[in-house]
């Protein structure tokens, strides 16, 4: 079972109480009236399908009840961190040169 | 109620009697006002409780509380967060009837517990509470000592908790 660590709670915790909730950093378009037939399906479908380092939302529904980002290595499903809703990205280097 | 027990040597299982419960949702910010409003102090990390008399309070989200008090006290907790509604907004939602509580204790009430329940029991602290799964039911995993817990169960989810329990405590007992 995989491990993931809620920042909220600040606790490693099984994965059977976070839900998954998509990729992160997608935001709604601020103005979608002004979108082309291509941009909105583009927000609503497009996903980057990456290999490898994935930002992802995560949420604690049957714990705190927060969602928040993680990235997580879609190859070897290992959590490279975990960080609040609404913070920036973490660089990937900087985290690997920090371990 | 009837309240069920099951046990043998090493667990016992028990229905445990009606509490008022409320859910609170506050700023942070604003803790020192419900502490007040309660007259108990609320915690601040999620996962503590803390406890006096019949009044206890266990922090289960950064902005979430879940509140227990004796049933005949409810109208009054309420009334008393109601005056300060005006000054420091809140939500407090009484869900006294919503859950069923279910005490769990003995040598064996880990070992219990674990049989649905992934979290690492050794790490929740005598005193606290957190918002865990039991099987597929939500529930509020209390701890009251080193082999004491209470189940806070939904109460549609309850004969599929206490059917698991019964199944698994029987297990127990036959030593498998």
């Amino acid at each position: 079972m995989l491990l993931i660590h809620c920042p909220y709670c600040d606790d490693t915790l099984p994965e059977l109480e976070f839900a998954y909730a998509g990729e992160a950093h997608i935001a709604r378009p601020a103005d979608p009236s002004k979108l082309s037939d291509e941009e909105w399906r583009d927000f609503l479908f497009i996903r980057t399908n990456v290999k490898g380092v994935h930002a992802e939302r995560w949420r604690h529904i049957h714990g705190c009840g927060r969602f928040f980002n993680a990235l997580r290595d879609t190859v070897s499903d290992r959590f490279l961190t975990t960080y609040k809703a609404g913070e920036a990205r973490p660089d990937v280097q900087t985290l690997e040169a920090a371990e | 109620m009837n309240a069920p027990v099951t046990n043998f040597d090493a667990v016992t299982v028990t229905v445990l009697p009606p509490v008022a419960r409320f859910n609170l949702r506050i700023a942070p910010a604003d803790l020192a006002v419900a502490s007040k409003a309660l007259d108990l102090s609320l915690p601040t990390r999620i996962g503590q409780g803390s406890q006096q008399g019949d009044r206890a309070a266990y922090c289960i989200g950064p902005d979430e509380w879940l509140l227990h008090a004796a049933e005949e006290e409810q109208q009054a907790i309420a009334a008393a967060f109601d005056k300060v509604r005006t000054e420091t907004p809140h939500s407090l939602v009484v869900i006294s009837d919503r859950e069923v509580t279910i005490g769990i204790s003995g040598p064996a009430a880990v070992d219990l517990l674990s049989v649905a329940c992934p979290l690492d029991l050794s790490r929740i602290p005598v005193g606290g509470a957190k918002r865990t799964v039991f099987d597929y039911a939500q529930v509020t995993l209390i701890r009251d000592g080193e082999d004491a817990f209470r189940l806070e169960v939904w109460r549609s989810y309850v004969p599929h908790v206490q059917g698991l329990l019964d199944v698994a405590t029987r297990e127990l007992a036959a030593g498998l």
